[in-house]
């Protein structure tokens, strides 16, 4: 597996007026998992993706990327090398259609086309995908917070990426619309795109994920497989309370799939 | 949103055969404001790519075309044939918008506008006490072209309006490549732009190179045309904010927009002035606070059937 | 010689830092710049100059009324007009706000005419060894430090100066905790023109002004507020002693148009390094 690695992050370390958001974080992705990362709020994990993304530079570490060392990327090379990653606040370009804000993507992400006509039939097939195919030429602002999701992926998908990090995708979701955005990125790594997500509903995260990053006040506390993080000591230490108890009922319901 | 209609192009041909042909349809003074309206139609589709498409408060063209003016004017005077100083002029805006935009695009918003602002301010001042270059307060003279003022109102007539023509080509190759896509998307949402793979600081960077170009061959030749220039009519704020007005008045970030706005607002002046003149620049004034109010997105945004429907239903 | 350069700076930073500060406090808290501000200073002036020419007030005594005036016009018209475009990109408040002026100089232009005015009280001169005091300076510059002091006190102390000051920290957590957001808007504004047209009074008593030099004291606000900070009277106290000084001095070696020259320059120098200025915090964009 160890040949396969897609992503690695060596020593990843990043600090705000004192505060260490990240704080010697290591791991790597292999190519084609789906790795959940978990951790209370605060711990870091929003960070950790915008180092991964070029949206911040770390203070210390490195991040190698398909073999190349990326640490100091801009977030459009990012982009342009394969790493997509979606946001918890959806942020569409309000005032273009839906249509457009995926030709974006097409264009300057995926680098297959620079013609603009192109651009829209290959946009089309990712709404397609994602069935948002029929709200083309709606203005992205007038999207209900579900279509915005969707809109995200299918800007992602359109950005042909290796690696995509989907921050907290269920955020704002009912159970049925929940389960149809399961399916979606089951589908989307069937394809081959290595997953990172970042989730706070257990259910999701046990179900999906191949692996289990936890990070509590910028540290990785625990890796590894999801039964056995999520009987980590330390991992239900952190998450002390409620989520204990979910915690324990998931892993009941998972335990007789 | 973009519309592929062909008649747009014919209507523009036509507007610009007319303005071409007023030397011989019309007298001295016509020509003079056709060829003004040819000037102002360039300098508003300057001003298009960083303020209308790229969405960034840009008042920086007063600076461009002071720049032009004075580089063009003394070239001029140092001996350089006319049409080479307008070329001289060019180059030297086009490496001085390069090299500021490298540290002003790092700004945004009211801190960028500010920034542009003072650029047309350190011009203005430079040019006010760098007297042996500049002549200083005093203003410079050019000398005026030989041929007596009916051939020489028609070249500079003709320089506009293949000015203008250039600028509005750009436009439209601009618009239609992914260069314009990308600028719209910076407009839209910086950060998001980056993330999808737009290399935005280039993209502004060439956005205000674009803004500057046709502005500095401008001032060259308006130089060589009135053949007198100063540093605080040169380097007028008011300039870049009619060019401003004037895009918005059409509709930022479209093809036909700084077209539209620039003959309207320049018509507009002209018959103000000529009856209004101590009203001036109250009028102008109030046009502005209209416009904010009442036409928010331009003339050519405006949604005409359902007003037309509106009206009559 | 080099004392007498710093007290001129000196002098004149105190007036400049009260010219700025209405206008950072309007560009701070409504995150509008208000190109009006320099026509709401001449504004000032002129009036207590025709108060003084055609009634005999002195310019000190119609100080008051004359920025009670200014407040009124500049509540109104954040009321009615600017109030609905607080929240618009940068380009169609800054555009409005020029309009605007457009409407005002022209109006100033031609009620006044643009000769230059001065209201001349001979007050004699102070002499401090080898310096000298004209003390029409040194009362200005007296009544400007008041003035700002006075706002600053305002600001702290009072319930309006306090929910200015939330406002400007945080609009929507203000409006929530029942700060009635516009209003305060208008207040903020009228305050500025409030200090324009003190301003505008303290600085005809110095300098002929005229609505040609609408343009220079709005140049100047911008620059104190990059070299200061945006939003504080500090911050507009420290930018405006700092241009001050900065002015006398360099005056003094390279010429008034240079003087003003390097202002400019050195505000694209802060904009590009530290925008939020000296005493800056958080940076409206």
């Amino acid at each position: 597996m160890a040949e396969d690695v897609i992503l690695n992050a060596q020593e990843l370390s990043k600090s705000f007026g004192g505060v260490n958001a990240v704080n010697n974080v290591s791991f790597s992705l292999s190519r084609g998992e789906i790795v959940g990362l978990i951790g209370p709020n605060g711990a870091g994990k929003t960070t950790l993706v915008n180092l991964l993304s070029g949206v911040i530079t770390p203070d210390r570490g490195k991040i190698i990327f398909r073999g190349s060392e990326v640490t100091s990327q801009k977030p459009y090379q990012a982009a342009r090398r394969g790493i997509a990653r979606t946001f918890q606040i959806v942020q569409p370009f309000p005032n273009m259609t839906v249509l457009e804000n995926v030709m974006a993507a097409v264009i300057f992400a995926s680098g297959r086309t620079s013609d603009l006509r192109n651009a829209r039939d290959l946009a089309l097939e990712h709404l397609s995908f994602v069935g948002l195919a029929e709200l083309a030429e709606q203005t992205a602002q007038t999207l209900t917070l579900p279509s915005r999701k969707r809109l995200e992926l299918a800007k992602s998908l359109a950005m042909q990426p290796k690696v995509l990090m989907l921050d907290e995708v269920n955020a704002g979701l009912n159970a049925v619309e929940v389960e149809k955005a399961l399916a979606l990125i089951r589908k989307i790594s069937e394809m081959g795109i290595t997953i990172l997500i970042i989730e706070h509903l257990m259910k999701v995260v046990l179900s999906l994920s191949d692996r289990i990053l936890v990070l509590h006040h910028g540290e990785l506390i625990s890796q590894g497989n999801p039964l056995d993080v999520v009987n980590d000591p330390k991992v239900i230490e952190a998450y002390l309370g409620s989520k204990f108890t979910e915690k324990k009922l998931f892993i009941k319901d998972s335990l007789h799939e | 949103m973009r519309t592929n209609r062909i008649w747009p192009y014919f209507l523009l041909a036509a507007w610009i055969l007319l303005l071409a042909a007023s030397p011989f349809l019309a007298n001295n003074y016509l020509m003079k404001i056709a060829t003004y309206i040819a000037m102002f139609a360039a300098i508003a589709m300057s001003w298009n790519f960083i303020g209308g498409y790229a969405g960034y408060p840009s008042f920086a063209t007063a600076a461009f075309v002071g720049l032009g003016s004075y580089s063009g004017a003394i070239l001029q005077n140092a001996g350089l044939p006319m049409f080479l100083a307008w070329g001289a002029a060019a180059v030297i805006v086009v490496v001085f918008s390069a090299s500021i935009g490298l540290i002003i695009l790092r700004m945004k918003g009211h801190y960028f506008a500010i920034g542009s602002i003072a650029l047309v301010d350190i011009g203005s001042h430079t040019a006010s006490s760098w007297s042996s270059l500049t002549g200083g307060g005093e203003g410079l003279n050019v000398k005026i072209m030989q041929g007596g003022p009916e051939l020489v109102g028609m070249i500079f007539l003709y320089t506009m309006l293949a000015i203008m023509l250039l600028a509005f080509i750009t436009t439209v190759i601009v618009d239609r490549s992914k260069l314009g896509f990308g600028l719209r998307c910076i407009q839209q949402n910086e950060d998001a732009a980056d993330m999808l793979g737009i290399n935005v600081m280039l993209y502004k960077n060439i956005a205000f190179i674009l803004s500057s170009v046709f502005c500095g061959i401008i001032g060259a030749a308006y130089a060589s045309w009135v053949a007198y220039i100063s540093p605080l009519d040169s380097f007028s704020i008011l300039l870049t904010l009619k060019a401003a007005v004037m895009v918005l008045l059409g509709g930022a970030g479209t093809v036909f927009g700084p077209i539209v706005g620039s003959a309207a607002l320049v018509i507009f002046e002209e018959t103000i002035w000529s009856r209004f003149l101590s009203l001036h620049q109250g009028i102008l004034g109030l046009v502005i606070v209209l416009l904010i109010f009442f036409l928010p997105n331009g003339l050519l945004k405006v949604d005409w059937s359902k007003l037309w429907a509106k009206k009559n239903g | 010689m080099l004392d007498q350069i710093i007290l001129n700076g000196l002098m004149l930073g105190a007036i400049y830092a009260c010219i700025a500060v209405g206008f950072s406090l309007v560009w701070g808290v409504l995150n509008v710049i208000n190109m009006l501000h320099g026509g709401f200073i001449i504004l000032g002036g002129y009036l207590t100059f025709f108060s003084w020419l055609h009634f005999g007030i002195h310019p000190f005594v119609s100080l008051f009324p004359v920025a009670m005036l200014l407040f009124g016009l500049g509540y109104v018209l954040q009321r009615t007009l600017i109030n609905q475009v607080v929240s618009k990109p940068v380009l169609t408040t800054l555009t409005l706000t020029f309009g605007l002026e457009m409407i005002l100089y022209n109006t100033m232009n031609l009620l006044f005419t643009a000769t230059p005015r001065r209201v001349a009280l001979d007050m004699g001169v102070l002499n401090l060894g080898d310096m000298l005091l004209p003390y029409d300076r040194v009362a200005s510059m007296v009544l400007a430090l008041s003035l700002t002091g006075l706002l600053f006190l305002t600001m702290r102390k009072s319930k309006i100066g306090r929910a200015i000051v939330a406002v400007r920290m945080d609009k929507d957590a203000a409006s929530l905790m029942g700060i009635n957001v516009p209003q305060i808007y208008a207040i903020t504004f009228g305050i500025g023109a409030f200090m324009a047209g003190a301003c505008g009074a303290i600085v005809a008593v110095i300098f002929p002004i005229s609505t040609s030099l609408t343009g220079v004291f709005l140049g100047k606000a911008f620059v104190i507020c990059v070299i200061g900070g945006l939003g504080t009277v500090p911050g507009a106290l420290v930018g405006g002693l700092a241009l001050g000084l900065i002015e006398s001095i360099t005056g003094f070696w390279f010429g008034p148009q240079n003087a003003i020259l390097i202002g400019f320059v050195l505000m694209l120098v802060l904009l590009v390094v530290r925008p939020t200025g000296l005493l800056g915090r958080k940076g409206y964009e």
